[in-house]
């Protein structure tokens, strides 16, 4: 399947981009795409193995299964005000 | 903003300050997943309006590189009565900064900027 995974503030300097499309094999979750961005890059390697992420906007723990086309925003630990 | 039955408005305004844990800043720059933020700020607005039976509640929050001394996030509350203003008021910021997909870098006179940490949100759904 394809998933769309977005990065920012930190995590977007980790990635070095604010996006990436990956391919991952079906059944998989939020953790498995996790652990094949920490494998990509030594950067992406500092990503922590358990981030916060919404899944479609909506914020999911790492177990939750992915579908075709989802979109995995990575969300690093929010400061606004 | 504020209806005739309006007895208090509220408004509150998060300023960008000249110092953060003993370190001089220049400035402050926020991020935001915009959609996510906006759709967070009504869910929690919301939840606000229902649970104090205010009137009117706004809420503005800018992006982008800020100076010292101004505003990066504006909250107004209409409600009849002051209490519930002050505590729908409190809930919005408390929220705000809980849950919203914002971040923000923090520029110092000495040495290079930093994204600072904040809070981890809750997932919304079970697995």
């Amino acid at each position: 399947m394809t998933i769309r995974s977005l990065f920012f503030a930190s995590y977007r300097d980790l990635a070095g981009t604010g996006e990436l499309v990956l391919t991952l094999s079906a059944s998989s979750t939020v953790a498995d795409l996790v652990a094949q961005l920490r494998a990509s890059s030594r950067t992406l390697a500092l990503l922590p193995a358990a981030p916060a992420v919404a899944v479609n906007m909506t914020y999911a723990p790492l177990e939750t299964a992915l579908r075709d086309g989802d979109e995995v925003a990575f969300i690093p630990p929010v400061a606004g005000g | 903003m504020a209806t005739p039955s309006d007895g208090a408005v509220l408004l509150f305004w998060g300023v960008v300050r000249n110092q953060n844990e003993g370190r001089e800043v220049n400035g402050l720059e926020y991020e935001a997943y915009a959609e996510m933020a906006e759709a967070k700020l009504r869910g929690i607005v919301t939840e606000a309006a229902q649970r104090w039976g205010v009137g009117e509640i706004a809420v503005v929050h800018r992006v982008g590189k800020l100076n010292v001394g101004e505003a990066s996030v504006g909250i107004a509350v209409a409600a009849p009565h002051r209490e519930d203003a002050y505590e729908a008021s409190r809930y919005v910021i408390e929220e705000l900064k809980r849950r919203v997909p914002i971040w923000k870098r923090e520029h110092y006179l000495d040495g290079p900027s930093a994204w600072l940490g904040g809070a981890v949100p809750e997932p919304e759904v079970p697995a």
